[in-house]
């Protein structure tokens, strides 16, 4: 808080003319420093409308510490003549003095001294006007008082180059009276105080204003996992059109359910080293229930089911295999065999997000392991047309409408479809998933009614996710490398808007 | 998914019109194919290479296609072009026919041998090209890298059948192979081959046996010492016009599948087109096959009008007639069609030629009620208000490397449970986590630039040995939480726990809630551990982090942690 004083000297200038005053005048007038006069403003404008202050610059010329110099004691050619008694000096005694050699020559262009140079006793100046004047130090002079404006712009350069003048802008503030104004100055409030409720004080106080445009204090509070948010987006979608959670805990499968049971052969690429993690321990599983085995077996190596089956030689050995699950395909395998095994089928559909994996080349958007979203409907007499029927419900739950769909093939799928939608922001068809319809080769082993068909559908979770959020790499979004202030200050994940 | 590459102007020649890039990848997305790439081989060579290598190369028009994994009759310009002109009918799809033919084969050994002739057929560059390209792909994908069927074509006039398929130690085999100048044995051949930077992938297959497959003629000619390389004597050229194809294979269905490929594409240049000579093959059981063999198969089906599903088929290279029987319909599998072994298949191909985009939606009336998996909507319940409580989910992997889970922690690998995993391609992937704590403390490590303090959380599965499931091993649900800050704040995550069992509705008693007890465990600083018992049983442990163990994870900061089951709180 600048001084008292100062503010009400500064109000009480105001409150006597009808416009405005300037704060470089008033600091001139009343000798203060400028600084001081802006503290003043600031601390008026603080106190509510007091005042109004309109912040100003204008130009204006200054003298520089040679030209203060000249200003005071007169140029060097001056300070030369001066020096010079009517019987002339010798030239080396002026060059003694500060200003001798550069006042000298100057004098000398004006012809206001002449140099003996024969005289005895070596070369004396003389004068050779008698009065001369001194237009530099009155011109500076002129400067010195604020009256640049007389000096024409020619002149004021030229003194500029002699590194005498300088032009400098200052600021100043026009202020006048704001909507509040008084000469009388009432401290402000900063906050309301119990007290002031208490006494009723509040009501003669004045608050000081708040800084609208300055941000909040941030909360103290924790966050959930951008990802995670998405999964339970997902997850509501499915729960909200009647799909029933699978229990997909299981990240160990055997290469029966995960492949085998999915008509899937046992020499498909999928099956090699380099796309699935492989167990060393526990290597292998047990206990699976022996008749399916037998039609499982049977089905891939003879056909059967009006299937010519693959006819090779199918190993238990081979379906033993643990594994890291590829795919929740695995668990939905599981799950539609336990359905085959009820004493009479009922329609299902289910759901699960969960993580799997795959021994991939790692880059921008793969990783060795992913969530995968999957449904799955049983019923009597499914369609192609109901599929893509289901699939345009969930994917209008996602605020996705214009799908498409591209055959494509799949060992446990018959008919398959990939699904693409039209991203409008990047003016392509992006592929979103897999679907079809699971082989009877793969359902009738199980068990499952002959005129039973199952539709499903996959996608990832991490795909539409690094879509929804504009992320590139998918270690910003997955994994320990993730930078938390992304997760901080990620919003609330609504998929339809 | 394999690609195929073509020469764009040579693909439109034979298709007989000119597409725009966006009406051909139309024209593949109906198909099922995926125009993938348009490129030249001097694009590719200079991305691969460097553009200095390229200056020669040629610049013709490359469309690079992926073909789905089980349609091997696209995967040559041959194969493709028949397929989409007769989708787009242009073409009829063509009927491929056996003639009868006396050359002769025994297989003394097994792998299975087939083999057929095409005859007088007419090379040209292009075709040549194609053909052996061909034989590339097939080698590639269906017969895995020849591990499960080798093809060899030879100049059917530079030898004489019948050929002999035999087997023999490598030191009494004796050639001269394709495009070398002299004579080997095949065991020089194996070592001369261990720099082959092509060959050298498929030496593996025979190289420990003790004999290795080879085929004669009458006059004892290597024609080939399979899956290796062929004889020198019978390879073909732009000049030849009988060729003969044989399939060595350790899957007869896949060797049949490649040879059915071979000659059914290629039979389009033969003097009586699509037609092919079969070869018999005389087993040492003297039972006699013929191949290539086709087959029919009927289907029936009832959303269109049979007729119309007949056409579809038809337009799809299945050959189809109404029966009359009912909806039936009668399909004629072409050899080239390998991946139909059941109506559904070729109920496929209908709704690909109907086009699937022009199937109307509908929905079905399926009534269920859902239910969520308990587990998981507790653990979605918890997130919540463990976010409430001032702590950020962080999301780890799975998979980690054998030290975070024990040296680092402190532990022994053998102490911890742990499943492993055999074929990791780094260290990152070794086993699956048994604890979710060396993933929140990396997490952290990651994050050290963060105001402090540091409170993370995650609730998620880790994989624990298990005898008694079918697999060996299960999922455990955890809930784990750290603090990292200039002090330990112990009490802190010790609120935490307060507050999870309070979450949970289990009051802080001995016996029937849940109490801590001093504990030993060595990820933690010695006095600072304690164990969490709910009902009497020990559910997880909470306590300030071993300097040791922060110094492993590269911490600077003193760190609190809690890690505990959540099963047991269902």
């Amino acid at each position: 808080m600048a001084d008292t004083g100062v503010l009400e000297t500064l109000l009480r200038r105001i409150e006597k003319v009808d416009d405005g005053v300037d704060s470089l005048e008033v600091a001139t007038s009343l000798g203060v420093d400028h600084q001081v006069l802006v503290g003043a403003v600031k601390s008026l404008q603080a106190l509510g409308d007091l005042i109004s202050a309109e912040l100003r610059s204008s130009k204006h010329w200054e003298l520089l510490g040679e030209g203060t110099e000249i200003a005071e004691q007169g140029s060097h050619e001056a300070r030369v003549f001066g020096s010079i008694p009517p019987e002339g000096l010798g030239q080396s005694e002026l060059m003694k003095l500060s200003f001798g050699k550069i006042g000298f020559s100057k004098a000398m262009s004006n012809k206001w001294i002449r140099v003996d140079k024969a005289h005895e006793g070596g070369p004396r100046i003389f004068r050779t006007v008698e009065d001369i004047e001194d237009q530099v130090r009155e011109k500076l002079l002129l400067v010195q008082r604020g009256n640049s404006s007389k000096l024409e712009e020619k002149e004021k350069n030229e003194l500029k180059k002699r590194k005498l003048l300088s032009e400098v802008t200052v600021k100043s503030y026009w202020i006048t009276k704001g909507s509040s104004f008084s000469t009388t100055i009432t401290k402000l409030e900063t906050e309301l105080t119990p007290e002031m409720i208490a006494n009723g004080s509040w009501k003669e106080k004045k608050f000081k204003p708040y800084n609208f445009e300055a941000m909040g204090v941030a909360p103290d509070c924790g966050h959930m996992h951008p990802l995670m948010k998405v999964r339970t987006q997902f997850r509501q979608i499915f729960l909200e059109m009647g799909f029933t959670e699978m229990p997909t805990n299981n990240f160990i499968e055997s290469s029966f359910w995960n492949f085998d049971s999915l008509f899937q052969p046992q020499q498909h690429p999928a099956r090699d080293q380099h796309d699935t993690f492989f167990l060393s321990d526990p290597a292998l599983a047990h206990g699976f229930p022996p008749d399916y085995l037998e039609r499982v077996k049977k089905v891939h190596s003879e056909g059967g089911y009006g299937s010519q089956g693959y006819k090779y030689d199918w190993k238990v050995e081979e379906a033993q295999k643990n594994i890291l699950r590829t795919h929740t395909t695995a668990v939905s395998a599981r799950m539609l065999y336990k359905l085959a095994q009820q004493e009479k089928f009922t329609p299902v559909k289910y759901f699960s997000i969960d993580r799997v994996f795959r021994n991939e080349t790692l880059d921008a958007t793969h990783l060795a392991e992913f969530h995968q979203i999957e449904g799955v409907v049983a019923d009597y007499g499914l369609t192609l047309g109901d599929l893509m029927g289901i699939l345009h419900e969930f994917f209008t739950k996602l605020g996705i409408t214009k799908l498409r769909f591209k055959p494509a093939y799949n060992p446990y799928t018959e008919p398959s479809m990939e699904v693409f939608s039209y991203h409008e922001g990047l003016k392509k068809w992006v592929e979103l998933g897999n679907s079809g319809v699971f082989r009877p080769e793969m359902l009738l082993p199980m068990g499952l009614p002959e005129d039973v068909s199952v539709i499903a559908w996959g996608l990832s979770l991490e795909r539409p996710t690094m879509i929804k959020y504009g992320i590139n790499n998918i270690r910003e979004l997955v994994g320990h490398k993730v930078n938390l202030q992304m997760v901080y200050d990620s919003p609330v994940c609504r998929l339809d808007s | 998914m394999p690609t195929v590459g073509v020469k764009r102007d040579l693909l439109f020649k034979a298709l007989g019109r000119t597409y725009t890039d966006e009406e051909f990848d139309e024209l593949c997305f109906e198909f099922g194919l995926e125009l993938d790439e348009i490129t030249s081989e001097k694009e590719i060579i200079s991305r691969e290479q460097g553009g200095s290598k390229a200056s020669g190369a040629s610049d013709v028009i490359l469309y690079k296609i992926d073909v789905p994994a089980n349609r091997y009759d696209l995967l040559c310009l041959e194969g493709l072009v028949r397929g989409l002109q007769v989708f787009k009918n242009k073409l009829e799809a063509p009927r491929y026919r056996r003639i009868l033919n006396n050359e002769r084969r025994t297989a003394a050994v097994r792998p299975h041998a087939v083999a057929a002739v095409l005859r007088n057929i007419t090379f040209t560059q292009e075709r040549y090209d194609s053909f052996i390209e061909l034989q590339d792909k097939l080698h590639q994908n269906v017969c895995r890298k020849r591990s499960l069927v080798a093809i060899g074509t030879h100049d059917l006039d530079t030898v004489s059948g019948p050929f002999t398929y035999t087997a023999k130690p490598p030191g009494d085999i004796r050639f001269k192979p394709l495009n070398q100048t002299k004579e080997y044995t095949a065991a020089q051949l194996m070592s001369l081959y261990k720099t082959d930077s092509h060959l050298k992938h498929f030496l593996h297959i025979i190289e420990d046996k003790p004999a290795y497959p080879v085929i004669y003629d009458s006059n004892g000619v290597v024609l080939s010492m399979p899956p290796i390389i062929n004889g020198d004597h019978s390879k073909i050229s732009l000049n030849t016009k009988n060729v003969f194809v044989e399939c060595t294979a350790t899957d007869l269905t896949k060797a049949k599948i490649v040879l059915d490929m071979m000659v059914t594409m290629f039979s389009e240049y033969c003097s009586q087109p699509f037609t092919v000579e079969e070869a018999e093959v005389v087993y040492p059981d003297g039972k006699t096959c013929k191949y290539p063999v086709t087959y029919l198969l009927p289907s029936s089906c009832s959303v269109e009008p049979t007729e119309k599903i007949a056409q579809l088929l038809t337009k799809m290279c299945l050959r189809s007639e109404v029966t009359g029987v009912g909806d039936e319909i009668q399909v004629e599998i072409p050899p080239t069609r390998s991946d139909v072994i059941h109506a559904c298949d070729i109920m496929e191909d209908a709704a690909m030629a109907y086009g699937f985009n022009n199937i109307p939606y509908t929905t079905p009336g399926t009534y269920t009620v859902a239910n969520q998996f308990p587990l998981n909507k507790l653990t979605e319940l918890l997130r919540q208000d463990l976010a409430a409580a001032g702590f950020t989910e962080a999301l780890t992997f799975a998979l980690c490397s054998k030290e975070d889970i024990s040296d680092k922690l402190g532990k022994k690998i053998s102490e911890t449970r742990a499943v492993h995993i055999a074929n990791p391609k780094t260290a990152e992937f070794q086993v699956a986590r048994t604890t979710l704590l060396p993933g929140l403390l990396k997490t952290i490590a990651a994050n050290r630039k963060m105001p402090l303090p540091l409170k993370l959380f995650e609730i998620s599965d880790v994989v624990l040995k298990d005898e008694t499931k079918d697999v060996g091993a299960r999922n455990s649900r955890r809930f784990c939480a750290a603090y990292y800050n200039k002090s330990p704040g112990f009490e802190v995550i010790h609120g935490l726990l307060d507050r999870t069992m309070q979450l949970l509705a289990v009051k802080a008693a001995r016996g029937d809630g849940y109490h801590i007890q001093a504990s030993d465990d060595s990820t933690f600083f010695p006095g600072r551990c304690a164990e969490i018992f709910f009902r009497g049983k020990s559910v997880g442990r909470l306590g300030v982090l071993h300097p040791d163990v922060l110094g492993r994870f590269e911490l600077a900061m003193p760190c609190s942690a809690l890690e505990m089951d959540v099963e047991p709180f269902l």
